[in-house]
């Protein structure tokens, strides 16, 4: 079986740990992180509205965000291998992250992800949008986890008195 | 020559200067096109030698108080202050993402007020990015943070935008009086800002995790860099009260923060050289006395045509409004060159109201300005783009609240100007 674990800031501590816990033995994993490119792209484009004012200081630059967002990416997998115990390959991508997600999961027969959204409030947006694309489009199976504690049966909302009316069957 | 052809050739001067600094050339092209551009002018007569002398005149000590301030911002760097901050900013947010959202509101803010957007844009942004990965959070609403405090938070002092430094002298106010009138259109700006990302970015902010442990050790502050931008502060204060132009203030800060260095070998003359951007200067000064001719030649009437006189309050809005649209149009660096001489004899609300516009404006665009962005995508610069949509809905839901907000409070600060 082949594994793809999808490794994000803030979620992965979770994410290793249910992969762990549910993925087989003898599963080929992959940790899997993508630098969202267009925040370095922002964050360097500032430079631009300076007009001519731009070249990076002389002496000991703050090294480019790519080389910081590459050494912490790396650094992230790395941890993330440790916590996780097993063998395990690391990947990184940059890009449109929900894109490079799928494109990564192509051949593997299951992917795992942590739930990205807003969990005060259950419901469609217990899913942010990265996730939720990935969800649809991943062409594999998918483990979705909690990044935290799921949430108890009881919260599920009472059923509404009066059923939605729908059309009636032609 | 007649009237219409000198102002076209001053436009197209203009056009082609700008055109220089948006291509964004390793080299120092738009410098020399800026110079060259001027040198034309002169040349062919559009604007007499008196006047180009009077232009530069005007915009040396400006030029020379911004060479110093980016030494002393590059002094601090070279301290380690902001290294220090970034240490400060994740000891401080004890793993929460929002309470690192706050510190870089506040650390953002700050630097942009004392040493300039550019420190922001250049020095800190990095930093901010880094200690982000460092917490294992998302970079992005900190990052945003920065792009937008860069421009929000740069009304406070004449030192922190250059459109300020450039306006000041016009504006015929003292450092504290100016600080005086921005510093509740800067409050309202930065909250906006506050109110917006902290909505837009609440998912982001509050992603269940795991509390970490670790990384809380607090670094040292740079004590020696950060009394000299203190005593730096004081010195501009209290310039007026002790009749010093600031520029000279700032001239001593970068003085002080450079010479121990110099002494110790841990700087060259050269990489100081380096820090104060001489083709950027050069830029500026090109620059400077491109707009003049262009003004004389009409510009400046058209400017007048569209920016209302007085300082009533519905006047303040237009007059903000244009010139966050002209600002967005170019870059607020001509657009402060044009508006600010127009503004002038309405008073220093006016001007005021010119800098909120300038200075907020940017925003909607993460470049500076529209024509930047679009030959940018045009030539496919970057290699991953920002999407379009998520830096413009910001810039929406930002960059007008701020400006109506920001001239509001100007406009009720200036009360007591006569």
């Amino acid at each position: 079986m082949r594994a793809l674990v999808w490794i994000v800031e803030d979620t992965w501590e979770a994410t290793v740990a249910e992969a762990a816990a549910f993925l087989p033995a003898d599963a080929e994993v992959t940790l899997l992180h993508v630098a969202p490119g267009d925040v370095e792209t922002l964050a360097e484009g500032s430079r631009h509205g300076l007009l001519g004012r731009r070249r990076p200081p002389p002496l000991g630059p703050p090294a480019s965000l790519r080389v910081i967002s590459d050494e912490a990416a790396e650094a992230l997998l790395d941890e993330a291998r440790e916590r996780f115990g097993r063998e395990a390959g690391t990947e990184r991508r940059r890009g449109r992250v929900e894109r490079e997600v799928v494109a990564a999961a192509e051949g593997m027969d299951i992917l795992v992800l942590a739930r990205d959204g807003d969990h005060s409030r259950l419901g469609p947006h217990s899913l942010g949008p990265p996730a939720r694309f990935v969800v649809d489009h991943a062409p594999c199976r998918v483990l979705l986890v909690w990044a935290d504690t799921p949430p108890a049966v009881e919260t599920i909302p009472p059923p509404p008195e009066h059923p939605p009316k729908h059309p009636p069957p032609n | 020559m007649p009237e219409a052809v000198s102002l076209v050739l001053a436009l197209l001067v203009l056009a082609g200067t700008l055109a220089a600094a948006v291509v964004h050339s390793r080299w120092p092209v738009e410098a020399l096109v800026a110079a060259g551009g001027a040198a034309l002018l002169v040349a062919v007569g559009t604007l007499s030698v008196a006047d180009a002398r009077h232009a530069l005149g005007d915009l040396g000590p400006t030029v020379g108080f911004l060479a110093a301030l980016l030494v002393l911002a590059e002094g601090c760097r070279r301290e380690g202050l902001f290294d220090a901050m970034g240490g400060l900013m994740a000891a401080g947010a004890r793993g929460s993402p929002r309470r690192l959202l706050a510190l870089v509101f506040a650390v953002a803010a700050t630097v942009t007020a004392v040493l300039s957007l550019d420190a922001t844009v250049v020095l800190l942004t990095p930093i901010v990015f880094a200690t982000a990965a460092r917490l294992r959070t998302s970079p992005r609403p900190h990052v945003y943070a920065c792009s937008h405090l860069a421009n929000s938070a740069s009304l406070l002092l004449p030192v922190s935008n250059l459109t300020n430094l450039l306006a000041f002298h016009a504006s015929g106010l003292s450092f504290m009086r100016f600080a005086g009138l921005m510093a509740l259109p800067t409050a309202a700006a930065v909250a906006v800002e506050w109110m917006v990302l902290t909505r837009f970015f609440a998912v982001d902010l509050q992603r269940p995790r795991r509390a970490r442990t670790g990384d809380t050790e607090r670094p040292e502050l740079p004590r020696f860099a950060l009394a000299v931008v203190a005593l730096t502060l004081a010195g501009f204060g209290l310039s007026s009260v002790l009749g010093i132009a600031p520029v000279w203030v700032a001239v001593a800060g970068a003085a002080a923060i450079t010479a121990p260095a110099l002494a110790r070998r841990t700087t060259t003359a050269r990489t100081l050289a380096l820090a104060a951007e001489p083709s950027f200067l050069v830029f500026v000064l090109g620059l400077g006395v491109i707009v003049r001719a262009a003004s004389d030649h009409g510009l400046a009437d058209a400017a007048r045509a569209l920016l209302p006189s007085g300082v009533a309050l519905p006047e303040l809005l237009a007059v903000a409004a244009v010139s966050a649209i002209l600002a967005n149009l170019v870059n607020n660096l001509p657009a402060t060159l044009i508006l600010v001489p127009v503004a002038a004899p309405s008073g220093a609300a006016a001007v005021l109201a010119v800098l909120v516009g300038v200075n907020i404006g940017p925003n909607l665009t993460y470049v500076g300005s529209l024509a930047t962005l679009l030959w940018r995508r045009v030539l496919h610069v970057e290699d991953h783009e920002v999407e379009l949509g998520e830096f413009v809905r910001l810039g929406a839901l930002t960059v007008p609240a701020g400006l109506i907000l920001a001239t509001v409070l100007l406009w009720f600060s200036a009360q007591g100007l006569t």
